[in-house]
C-alpha cells in the first residue's frame, strides 16, 4: 500500500514536471507556435498506447500457454488501458489538426490505422462483455486480440502505400528531418510520463480485474454451498 | 485420421448440408444484388464514375455478404451441440476448421461468380479482357475474408447476440484486405488495364499471416 501511494505521488510529480517542460521549457516551434504544444502529450499518448497494446498481445499468447487466469487479467486491463490512451491520442490529434492543417481529421496512414485499431479493441471489449464462461471469455478473447494485433502492421503498411499526408516522421525521418536537442528531451520526458501514469493506471485496473474474479469465485462457492445445504433439508424432510 | 482428408470429409458434409437447402447461397447472392443496386442511387453511375467508385462497391458488397454468410459457419452446430460431436472425432481441430474454410471459400466464390457479371452489366464495366486476372485478385481476396471470417465466425459463435458481433470483428480486421484488393481491382478496370502487382503481393501476404496464425489458434479455438 506504502509503495502504491509513493509511486502515484511519484507519477504524479513526474506528470506535472513533464507539463510544465512541455509549456515552458520545450522552445517555441518555427510555424505552428504554441499550438505545437499539444505535439507532447500527443505522441506521448501514443507511445503509451502502443505499449499497453503490446503488454496486452505477450499476456494474451502468455494465457493461450500457461492457462494462469494472471495473464487474462493483465490481457483486458492493458487493453482497456490502451483504448483509454487511443482515444485520448485520437482527440488530441483532432485538436491539433484542426489549426495545423485547417481540417479536423484526414484519412492518412497513421490516422486512419489508429482507428481501426480503436475500432478493433472496441470491439475485443465488446466481445468479452458478450462471453459468459470466464475460460472461454479468456481463450476467445485472447484469439481474437492476437488477431488484432497482427492486424495493426497490415493496415499501417496499406495505409501508407495508399496516401498519406501525416508529417514525415520527424524522428528517424532521414537527413533533413530532426527535433530540436531541447524539444527532444522535453519529449522523452513527456513520453516516459505518460507510459508511468499508463502502468500506474494499469496497475489498478489490474487489481479491479482480480477482484473482481475473486468476487466471482466466492459467490459460485455461496451458490454451490447454498444448492447443497437444500439438498441436505429437503432429504433430512423427507 | 490424415488431416487432408478429414478437411476433405468436413468440406462434403458441409456442402451437403448447403445444398439440401441452398438457403444460405441464396441469401447471399440476393443481399449482394441488394447492395450492388442501392449503390447506384449513391453515385451517378456512368461508365467512367463507374470506374472509379466500382472496385470499392464490389469489395464492400464482398465484405458484407461474407460477414453475415460466415455466420452460420460455426453458429448452426450451437442448435443440436453438433460442434461436440466434431471434438469427439479423432482428428486434428484444424482439419475441422480448414474444412469449414474450403466451404466458405466455395460459397463465397460462387456467391462473386454470380455477382461479378451482373455488375458489369449494370454499371457498364467491361471484364471480358481482365477475367483471368481479376479472377486472381477475387481469389486472393476471399481467401483473406474467409480465413479471418470463419475464425471469427468460431470466436462469436459461443456470445451473445453472434450474428451482430461477427461484422463487428471482423470488418475492422478487413480493412487492409479491403484496400488492397480495391487497389488492385482498380487497376484493372482503367482504360489499360495492368495488374498491380504491390496489392496482389499485400492480398498474399495477408492470406500468408492470418492462414498461419489460425492454424496455430485452432487447438484454442474449439476446445471446450
Amino acid at each position: 500500500m506504502k509503495m502504491r501511494s509513493a509511486s502515484t505521488v511519484l507519477v504524479a510529480a513526474l506528470m506535472m514536471f513533464a507539463g510544465y517542460a512541455a509549456l515552458f521549457i520545450a522552445p517555441d516551434e518555427r510555424t505552428m507556435h504554441e499550438i505545437q504544444r499539444i505535439f507532447y502529450l500527443h505522441v506521448g499518448l501514443w507511445v503509451a498506447m502502443f505499449t499497453a497494446l503490446t503488454v496486452a498481445f505477450v499476456a494474451n499468447i502468455a494465457w493461450l500457454a500457461t492457462r494462469n487466469p494472471k495473464w487474462d487479467w493483465l490481457g483486458v486491463s492493458a487493453v482497456e488501458t490502451g483504448v483509454v490512451c487511443c482515444t485520448g491520442g485520437l482527440i488530441t490529434g483532432v485538436l491539433w489538426g484542426k489549426p495545423a492543417w485547417g481540417i479536423w481529421w484526414t484519412w492518412d496512414a497513421r490516422l486512419t490505422t489508429c482507428f481501426i485499431l480503436w475500432l478493433l479493441y472496441i470491439s475485443y471489449l465488446l466481445l468479452r462483455g458478450l462471453l459468459e464462461d470466464p475460460t472461454r471469455r479468456a481463450t476467445l478473447s485472447a484469439v481474437f486480440g492476437i488477431f488484432a494485433f497482427l492486424d495493426a502492421p497490415l493496415v499501417y503498411v496499406s495505409n501508407r502505400l495508399w496516401r498519406t499526408q501525416h508529417p514525415a516522421p520527424v524522428i528517424f525521418g532521414g537527413q533533413e528531418a530532426g527535433l530540436d536537442p531541447t524539444m527532444g528531451k522535453v519529449l522523452m520526458i513527456c513520453m516516459a510520463a505518460m507510459v508511468c501514469v499508463m502502468v500506474i493506471v494499469l496497475i489498478d485496473r489490474y487489481r479491479l480485474e482480480r477482484l473482481r474474479y475473486e468476487a466471482e469465485e466466492l459467490r459460485l462457492e455461496i451458490e454451490n454451498r447454498a444448492a447443497d445445504a437444500n439438498s441436505l433439508v429437503t432429504r433430512s424432510v423427507s | 485420421m490424415d488431416p487432408v482428408r478429414a478437411a476433405a470429409i468436413l468440406l462434403g458434409k458441409e456442402l451437403r448440408l448447403e445444398f439440401r437447402t441452398r438457403e444460405l447461397l441464396t441469401a447471399t447472392v440476393i443481399f449482394a444484388v441488394v447492395v450492388v443496386v442501392l449503390f447506384s442511387f449513391a453515385f451517378d453511375p456512368t461508365a467512367a464514375e463507374s470506374r472509379r467508385y466500382g472496385p470499392g462497391l464490389l469489395w464492400i458488397a464482398f465484405l458484407f455478404s461474407g460477414s453475415l454468410m460466415l455466420h452460420p459457419s460455426f453458429g448452426r452446430e450451437q442448435a443440436n451441440q453438433t460442434l461436440d460431436a466434431l471434438r469427439m472425432a479423432p482428428i486434428s481441430p484444424f482439419a475441422i476448421v480448414c474444412g469449414k474454410m474450403l466451404a466458405n471459400f466455395l460459397f463465397l466464390s460462387i456467391a462473386e461468380l454470380i455477382l461479378v457479371p451482373v455488375f458489369s452489366v449494370l454499371y457498364n464495366v467491361t471484364i471480358a479482357g481482365i477475367a483471368g486476372r481479376l479472377g486472381l485478385v477475387l481469389a486472393l481476396g476471399t481467401i483473406g475474408v474467409v480465413v479471418t471470417g470463419t475464425v471469427f465466425s468460431a470466436v462469436s459463435s459461443h456470445a451473445r447476440m453472434r450474428e451482430l458481433l461477427l461484422p463487428l470483428l471482423l470488418l475492422p480486421v478487413l480493412a487492409p484486405l479491403l484496400i488492397a484488393a480495391v487497389e488492385a481491382t482498380a487497376s484493372l478496370f482503367t482504360e489499360q488495364p495492368s495488374l498491380d502487382r504491390t496489392w496482389l503481393a499485400f492480398l498474399a501476404g495477408f492470406d500468408i499471416v492470418f492462414l498461419t496464425a489460425s492454424w496455430l489458434l485452432s487447438d484454442f479455438l474449439l476446445e471446450e
